[in-house]
């Protein structure tokens, strides 16, 4: 075992990376839960965003046309959550499941070509002079574009939900959805936008790691990174910037862990892929205690004529 | 305009109905969804449905239906208790694959001593492995409160790593040419699970997935913990009220789905499959949901939605041999049929009405 041979500089700057796709997940479903619509359909849509944004960058040799096209195929698949929970009426829960082993189902069907093919790669934002600057560069400085998007949406998130109208409106629809429609306000088109929203960072989340993280395309490739983001959003009591923290520790851990793989440790390999979703749960037992912070009518089916 | 109206009681025959509008709704669009694939949509359902029945090689498939069926039958009926209580319990899969490694284990750990005491042994080690794999979010939602359909589905990813670190360690058949699998089960006489009637399908776990039937239909109807299951889901408050104890429910119902799908997973590593692989397992623990809805969450239901399901698996794997239909595309189909089952539901819960109301505009 050689410790020694994992750079901490590194492993914070590949960090950062490998906390992007939870990240755009887990904003996303931010965002619909504070409307108020609990969508357990991530992972399905993660991994339909994975494909179509994979099969889009081969065909086009764009990785930035794939990425939009994967925010619009997990937007797309969110439109049947939407039906089924906003039109329909049907149970958040089931509809939700229902949506992940249909988008596990569609991906592969769709995928099913594409195995074993490179995708085109994207290169890093171009920051001149100040990726040189030691360690800071580093770190900051030399990733992706997908990596700042992330960052630029938590933000916007953020100043939505705290700042603006729209976000009061969104987070009342969320907290109270009989006192948001007595005001007056659209409480299905609302949650179905705040759906869409979620389905389409999810899908460039999915993206995320078929086109940089591994890049290739294989069945099932997200591998539960959907549902750590439903639980990150549980860890970050539905707050932006808590995500943000949270996506980074999650990131950190597996970071660390395929580190240790390749460092050669005496845990075995499958001790170590097991920690990420150990800690997850570690992490949701300490956090559950506090529950306050929930939106008031998350999960709650909204009938007008009640 | 049309308007829904809330029924103050679920419609009984649109109850009964929906799953078979839900299953033609799934033909027609699975026919769309294969010619687009360039298949004969008429054959290939016709493959799928008829095929495995009734056509020329049925006396092979009909077998394979009891073979399918069983697990997911067993597996449906322990997390439809729990979700009739809202209690969700998503991660039978991993319970599954826990009850096969106990099992197996156990009966590993004897070989090669030929005894009847094997067989019983594994059958209460693999309840107990899947019993106690479910238990874990059970005890975290009664002690601290945490959600347990994301502890129970993250430790389905804990369990297929575990699967894996047993398939090429510890249970490593030592005679197996550094292959990774366990041994045999199936070449070890005391530890098989045989057909009971050679050549019908007719295993043990098709036993105890008839048995789980009647233990929970009676469980429903008769008992009064059943009874606490149905009011705890319809109106959480009157169940406290009525003193119900609500830790002791979900102890309950997630314990008893793990333990059932615990016992699937030792029925299947004993039977069909076998040995111990690193993809030993299938996703039956997924299927198994949709089985649970389309079954509407009744034993007698939940029964008919099982062979139902398998016939789909069947007839899937004819279709990809005779039409070469992607294997994913059957999975697209099973995922349909739950999306058409949730969205007819609307029709048994609200009453649609035409026209504008006096009442509400």
């Amino acid at each position: 075992m050689d410790l020694s041979a994992i750079n901490p500089i590194i492993l914070i700057a590949a960090l950062i990376s490998a906390a992007t796709p939870i990240l755009l997940a887990a904003t996303g479903e931010l965002v619909a839960e504070r409307a108020g619509v609990l969508n357990l359909g991530v992972e399905g849509m993660m991994i339909t965003g994975a494909v179509s944004g994979f099969i889009i960058s081969v065909n086009t040799g764009s990785p930035a046309i794939g990425f939009a096209m994967a925010a619009v195929g997990g937007a797309t698949l969110s439109l049947l959550f939407a039906f089924l929970t906003q039109v329909a009426l049907a149970n958040q829960v089931a509809s939700g499941l229902a949506l992940t082993l249909f988008g596990l189902g569609i991906s592969s069907l769709m995928g099913q070509n594409y195995v074993g093919i490179k995708p085109p790669r994207m290169p890093d934002v171009d920051f001149g002079p100040l990726s040189d600057i030691p360690v800071l560069g580093q770190i900051l400085f030399s990733h992706d574009p997908i990596v700042y998007v992330g960052l630029f949406i938590v933000a916007g998130v953020w100043t939505t939900l705290k700042f603006t109208r729209a976000g009061l409106i969104l987070r009342a629809v969320g907290e109270n959805h009989d006192a948001a429609h007595a005001l007056g306000y659209k409480v299905k088109r609302i949650r179905t936008l705040a759906i869409m929203f979620g389905g389409a960072c999810a899908g460039m989340g999915g993206a995320y790691i078929s086109l940089i993280r591994v890049p290739q395309w294989t069945e099932g490739m997200t591998a539960g990174v959907g549902w750590i983001a439903l639980a990150l959003v549980v860890f970050a009591s539905w707050k932006p910037w808590r995500v943000l923290l949270g996506a980074y520790l999650f990131g950190g851990i597996t970071q660390l862990q395929l580190n240790l793989q390749g460092a050669g440790i005496a845990i075995p390999v499958e001790y170590l892929a097991m920690s990420p979703y150990i800690v997850t749960i570690v992490v949701l037992v300490i956090l559950s205690a506090d529950k306050s912070r929930a939106p008031g009518s998350l999960g709650r089916i909204f009938h007008a004529s009640q | 305009m049309i308007r829904f109206e809330k029924r103050p009681q679920p419609s009984r025959l649109s109850s009964l109905a929906t799953p078979l509008l839900a299953v033609m709704a799934t033909m027609v669009f699975g026919g769309f969804l294969f010619a687009v694939l360039g298949k004969d949509p008429v054959q290939s359902i016709v493959t799928i449905f008829w095929e495995p029945l009734f056509g020329e090689f049925a006396f092979y498939y009909r077998p394979q239906l009891l073979i399918k069926g069983a697990p997911l039958v067993l597996i449906a009926i322990g997390l439809a208790l729990g979700f009739k209580a809202g209690v969700w319990n998503i991660g039978a899969e991993g319970q599954y694959i826990m009850g096969a490694i106990f099992g197996a284990g156990v009966g590993l750990a004897f070989y090669p001593t030929e005894s009847f005491w094997v067989f019983p042994l594994m059958i209460l080690a693999g309840a107990f492995g899947g019993w106690m794999w479910a238990t874990i979010p059970a005890i975290l939602k009664v002690k601290f409160g945490t959600n347990e359909i994301l502890v129970s589905l993250m430790l389905v990813y804990v369990a297929e790593q575990f699967l894996a670190s047993m398939s090429l360690g510890l249970l490593k058949n030592p005679e197996g040419f550094g292959f990774p699998g366990s041994r045999n089960l199936q070449q070890y006489a005391s530890a098989h699970n045989t057909d009971i009637i050679a050549g019908s399908g007719m295993h043990w776990g098709v036993v105890a997935a008839l048995i789980a039937v009647i233990f929970a239909y009676v469980l429903l109807a008769r008992h009064r913990l059943g009874f606490a299951i149905r009011v705890t889901g319809e109106a959480p408050r009157a169940a406290r009220f009525g003193g119900v104890n609500p830790s002791r429910l979900i102890l309950f119902c997630l314990g008893i789905s793990g333990m059932l799908a615990g016992l699937a997973g030792m029925f299947e590593v004993s039977g069909p499959a076998g040995q111990i692989t690193i993809d030993f397992n299938v996703g039956y623990g997924f299927t198994a949901i949709i089985v649970a809805f389309l079954g509407r969450l009744h034993p007698i239901g939940i029964m008919f939605a099982g062979l139902l399901m398998a016939l789909t698996y069947i007839g899937g794997d004819i279709a990809q041999s005779q039409l070469q239909l992607p294997a994913a595309a059957i999975q697209v189909f099973q995922g349909m049929l739950l999306f058409f089952l949730l969205a007819f539901d609307l029709l048994t819960n609200y009453r649609v009405r035409i026209g504008s109301s006096e009442f509400l505009t």
